[in-house]
């Protein structure tokens, strides 16, 4: 018998690895620790040299949306409560764009350490998920206080935020994967992402209403965009106090669902390559 | 190349590489843009330049053994290290290792020049595998070995750069490693200090460490070793006692 010392060693044989998309799943489960230090470190890491420190997370979308709200408030003067609108708009957006960014970032500053030692390699990129849901849960203070002097109070299908916050994260989480994975081969992705970001932000309900963005192309603008699904579940739950229909919710959940899948595969099927680029 | 057969049963091995193959692509082949992608792509040229970094390497490390590499620039020690540390999958072949692969080469790669000591520390531990509670568990030993307490709660940007390497080293070394993998990095720190890491190595070696240590310096790998091997273009060229090859790795750069 060997001893149990032995028994809890710990093999690795190349030949005998499973399906990669499914070790990478147990790695960072393993690595999960990790996982929560980068958090820590992210959020620790960006305000630290400055004042105001974290507090700065609500006064970004309060600034971008003070600004929105003078410029845009007279040309959509039909949309009630445009403050509140624009915030939560931008809530989900900012989520969804800074993600998917910080993805490739971190992905870019793991790449150093991927070549010395062994990581799960999404743990960067689940992080930045994980940083994303922290930031998106302080930026929903601000949106209350807004909510509490535009009139507009918190009706119980407020209660469908978690729902729509782990949809929001399976969503931008398979788009990071997918980013991340092409941008270690075409470092070039990342400049171009910025320029489809910003085509992304105008074809999306963030600052222009939804009725206006309706109009283009008999509404199929809108109907091949993700996150108009995501930003409308989110403004239903707090903006327009409304249940979503049943079908909008599985829409969306199809979807991110299915870009998570695609991007876990397409990322850990690559990821093995990445030591022989970097 | 003769096939082998792993028989492994009893454990005597804690490294055995089998046909190990590894074939990078040369770096200007790689594209990097789409644009190129697409030049080469109607030119014809995407076929793949590459070269071979490790030649079907066959080599079975014992367990506790203390393992030289020596070779020139290029000969394919790193790429051996990178394959046994799981870091980069063989191109062909096949890799086992039996235990938990330390690689104590490039200390302090992960750390965040903003955070402090004390997060640099749990950021690094993890990094390295280790859960948040065995990092707890060792934390006064770390930050007693690497010599920093009173700065401990400063961001590591104030810290010198020896500051920096023993911290590196303290964390990488708060745990006896399996198999640990020497990159040429004893050199941390001044000389008290690296007295205390080569004590560590001691302590690790006693306990039954399996060891492969990296080297250009010949006199390292015969006081370190018990047995090594010289590698060139990607080939074992000798395997043996470290002065056998110590006197082929000679022969080789006087050629």
């Amino acid at each position: 018998m060997k001893s149990s010392q032995d028994n809890q060693r710990e093999i690795y044989d190349s030949s005998k690895r499973g399906h990669p998309a499914w070790e990478e799943l147990k790695g960072v489960f393993r690595y999960k620790d990790l996982v929560f230090q980068l958090i820590r470190r992210d959020l620790v890491s960006r305000y630290k040299r400055s004042v105001l420190g974290i507090a700065w997370t609500m006064l970004n979308p309060l600034g971008t949306m003070l600004i929105l709200t003078i410029v845009f408030s007279r040309v959509f003067s039909q949309t009630q409560a445009y403050p509140v609108f624009i915030l939560a708009g931008l809530i989900v957006w900012n989520f969804f764009s800074q993600t998917t960014q910080h993805c490739m970032d971190s992905t870019l500053w793991g790449s150093g350490l991927f070549g010395k030692i062994y990581l799960p390699r999404t743990s960067f990129i689940v992080s930045s998920i994980g940083t994303g849901i922290v930031n998106f849960i302080i930026s929903l203070v601000p949106l209350l206080v807004i909510m509490l002097f535009s009139g507009v109070s918190i009706r119980p299908s407020a209660i469908m935020l978690p729902i729509i916050l782990l949809l929001l994260s399976f969503f931008s989480l398979g788009v990071g994967l997918l980013l991340s994975a092409y941008s270690v081969f075409f470092p070039d992705i990342a400049q171009m992402y910025t320029i489809f970001l910003m085509a992304l932000m105008y074809m999306s309900p963030v600052i222009i209403p939804e009725e206006i963005l309706a109009g283009v192309m008999n509404g199929l603008l809108l109907k091949i965009n993700p996150l108009f699904y995501l930003i409308k579940l989110f403004r239903l739950a707090l903006y327009y106090g409304e249940f979503p229909p049943i079908s909008l919710l599985l829409i969306a959940a199809g979807i991110s669902f299915a870009m998570f899948i695609i991007g876990w595969l397409v990322f850990t099927d690559n990821s093995d390559r990445f030591a022989y680029y970097v | 190349m003769s096939k082998q057969v792993i028989n492994n049963s009893d454990n005597e091995f804690d490294i055995i590489l089998e046909n190990v193959s590894v074939r990078y692509h040369l770096p200007d082949q790689i594209v990097r843009t789409y644009k190129e992608f697409a030049i080469n792509f109607i030119r014809g040229k995407n076929k793949k330049r590459s070269f071979l970094a490790l030649d079907e390497v066959n080599l079975k490390i014992k367990a506790g053994e203390i393992f030289g590499v020596i070779g020139i620039n290029g000969a394919g020690k790193s790429t051996l290290l990178k394959v046994i540390s799981r870091v980069l999958i063989p191109s062909g072949g096949r890799v086992v290792t039996r235990g938990r692969v330390y690689p104590l080469l490039q200390l302090g790669a992960g750390f965040h020049p903003e955070l402090t000591g004390r997060e640099n520390i749990f950021l690094n531990g993890t990094l390295l595998g280790r859960t948040r509670k065995e990092i707890e568990e060792k934390y006064q030993d770390i930050v007693e070995f690497s010599e920093i307490a009173k700065f401990i709660h400063a961001p590591v940007r104030t810290y010198s750069s020896g500051m920096q390497a023993r911290l590196g080293f303290a964390v990488a070394s708060a745990w006896q490693p399996e198999i640990l993998i020497l990159d040429e990095v004893l050199s941390v720190g001044d000389i008290a200090f690296q007295e205390k890491c080569h004590q560590r190595m001691q302590e690790f070696r006693k306990n039954g460490t399996t060891t492969v240590l990296v080297s250009h310096s010949p006199e390292q790998i015969s006081a370190l070793c018990n047995r090594a091997l010289l590698l060139d273009k990607g080939k074992i060229v000798a395997l043996g006692k470290p002065d056998t090859i110590i006197n082929a790795y000679r022969k080789l750069i006087e050629v």
